[in-house]
């Protein structure tokens, strides 16, 4: 029974993501449905270096930005399709997060988040700068168009943002999955467990934490081209340390090194603060923080650990 | 040369505030490997206590030490009833600790005294510039108060026997126990101290930025800056590293950047010596035994 639970769940869950919304979502829940995907690419890159890998940032809205960004500027300016954009944009940030990373991962501890808090709260004055205003649009940002069915396919063109962007996030999750379950992802959380063990085990720890934090940083920027293809704009005060913040509480409430908890984290990030935000503008804040605060005491695992469990004693019964 | 002076010490003013907010940060980091994202936060809950007081008419230096006071049990409380249960745990859970106090002090504070930006008086009087108009009567007045604070702060750790049992139980917690020190109090009461003297650096900087919930996140940037430019691993070098980068952020401010990259300075700073030198200016370069 189990072994069938985690042979076809995954891909169950993948059909009815697939057709449920197709057949019974309205255009805005669909909008909301694929930046659940978004984010939950985004939670799952930062699942890889903080989860398993250990390393924990604060900055990843840094590495979304720079994907909504790469996307928004190729659309607008080079007319460039949006599916074109998200390969470019996944080499970008990966470039972009080995740079930072090699600094700030040469020492362990704390200073990762440092300096990716720093990094955070930096961004949207980056993106407003002078300099580069031609192509980010400075202040203004930048509005692109969003693209409709193919082949003349019987889609609306939400419809087709949202299968688009969940075959993208099915492909990454299949890749981080088979990422973290094989030799690299076994360096990687021996890294975390135990460094000078596994440094002992020859794995060159810098470079495999700054190879794991350029990945990660791959798989956010991902989601944030999605993100800017589903909201057809980009703008800098839309990755404000908040969100940043935001991804790190997906990644803790979901479950720190889970595929799944991503998952998890995404739709909480997505729909919890719609719900909190009817009591009043600093409810979403609070829940937040005290959720956040209970979950490190009584679940570190996360949402997906509280799964595992009652799945568990589900199979003993 | 007037210009540059007056930025200069500008600079130094708001640098003295960095530079107790990363003592603040320095110590607790000393003591426990933990840096306090929510440091910012929880002096900012501080400065609205004291404004709460002196509208209700408590004169400004009662209102000053009762806040300071207040402070201070509210951080050894903290310590006491949330890290200290978390004392073993990895750092992804403190970092969430940390994060998530600084989501619930910053909502409350929007919640209960609202988002709007509010004037916070300044104990030294508005008045013409003092010293040929180089130092505004606020910063002369601020400087002069954050430099009382590290003064003590120093004197306390050096002169006195808690101030020495603190350092031993920072230094080497297994050894301060065997010799009777109790170690958890004093990790409670260095929690209690940072949040005074962050409680001190917010009441100095709300009459500068004006007081909102998000007033101390630059604060605390810079602070972080601060404490790794100078070392993290040394109290002093965190007040000279927070000092230097209140006169960077001014220098920079005002000639080289712009005020709109102003904050990427800190970032910039925080690469640089992660890049040039890792254990900032005073630090410790550690070696740990394997």
């Amino acid at each position: 029974m189990h072994a069938h639970i985690t042979r076809f769940g995954p891909l169950l869950f993948i059909v009815l993501a697939a057709v449920l919304p197709l057949a019974f979502a309205s255009g805005y829940q669909l909008f909301q449905l694929t930046l659940v995907v978004a984010y939950a690419l985004s939670v799952l890159g930062l699942n890889l270096v903080t989860g398993y890998n250990g390393q924990v940032s604060l900055g990843h809205g840094a590495f979304y930005a720079v994907g909504a960004y790469v996307t928004a500027i190729m659309m607008d300016r080079w007319d460039v399709p949006y599916w074109a954009t998200l390969p470019v944009s996944a080499v970008v940030c990966a470039v972009f997060g080995f740079l930072l990373g090699m600094p700030a991962l040469r020492l362990g501890g704390v200073y990762l988040a440092l300096t990716t808090f720093a990094l955070a709260v930096a961004v949207p004055q980056l993106l407003k700068y002078k300099l580069i205003d031609g192509w980010t649009g400075g202040v203004q940002g930048i509005t692109i168009i969003k693209p409709d069915a193919p082949y003349d396919l019987p889609l609306t063109s939400d419809q087709w943002v949202y299968l688009f962007s969940l075959a993208v996030g099915v492909l990454m999750f299949a890749l981080a999955s088979n990422l973290v379950h094989g030799r690299i992802g076994r360096a990687m959380v021996a890294i975390r467990d135990q460094p000078i063990a596994a440094e002992a085990m020859g794995i060159d720890i810098a470079r495999f934490k700054t190879l794991t934090f350029a990945t990660s940083a791959m798989f956010t920027g991902i989601g944030g081209s999605l993100a800017a293809i589903a909201v057809q704009f980009v703008s800098p005060d839309s990755f404000t340390v908040a969100l940043s913040v935001t991804f790190f509480v997906g990644m803790v409430i979901g479950g720190a090194a889970s595929i799944w908890g991503a998952v998890f984290g995404a739709l909480f990030i997505e729909f919890v603060p719609n719900i909190a935000d009817h009591l009043s503008k600093a409810a979403p804040g609070a829940i937040y923080g005290v959720i956040l605060i209970a979950f490190m005491f009584l679940a570190p695992g996360g949402i997906a650990s509280l799964l595992r469990r009652w799945f568990a004693r589900l199979a003993v019964k | 040369m007037d210009a540059f002076l007056h930025q200069l010490f500008s600079g130094i003013a708001t640098g003295g505030i960095y530079a107790s907010v990363a003592l603040a940060l320095v110590m607790i980091y000393q003591a426990t490997h933990h840096v306090n994202f929510a440091q910012g936060e929880m002096a900012m809950l501080s400065t609205y206590v004291a404004l709460t007081l002196i509208q209700a008419g408590v004169p400004y230096w009662i209102a000053f030490v009762l806040t300071v006071g207040a402070s201070m049990i509210v951080g050894i409380g903290i310590q006491w009833l949330v890290l200290r249960p978390l004392e073993k745990a990895p750092v992804l859970a403190s970092v969430g600790v940390f994060i998530g106090m600084l989501l619930m002090f910053n909502s409350v504070a929007g919640w209960i005294f609202s988002y709007t930006l509010k004037p916070f008086p300044s104990p030294f009087g508005e008045g013409p510039p003092m010293l040929n108009g180089l130092f505004s009567r606020h910063e002369l007045g601020s400087t002069g108060v954050t430099l009382l604070v590290l003064t003590a702060v120093w004197a306390f750790f050096r002169f006195t026997r808690l101030g020495l049992a603190m350092r031993a139980a920072a230094f080497n917690p297994i050894s301060s126990r065997l010799v009777g020190v109790p170690v958890a109090k004093m990790l409670a009461l260095g929690w209690g101290l940072a949040a005074g003297i962050g409680a001190v650096a917010g009441m100095m900087v709300a009459p500068v930025v004006f007081l909102d919930p998000n007033m101390m996140a630059g604060v605390l940037l810079y602070a972080f800056a601060g404490a790794l430019l100078g070392g993290i691993t040394n109290p002093l070098g965190a007040v000279v590293g927070g000092l230097l980068v209140g006169v960077i952020e001014n220098l920079g401010g005002a000639y080289v950047v712009g005020t709109e990259l102003k904050l990427s300075m800190a970032l910039v700073i925080i690469v640089v010596v992660l890049v040039v030198k890792p254990s900032g200016l005073f630090g410790k370069t550690l070696a740990s035994r394997v």
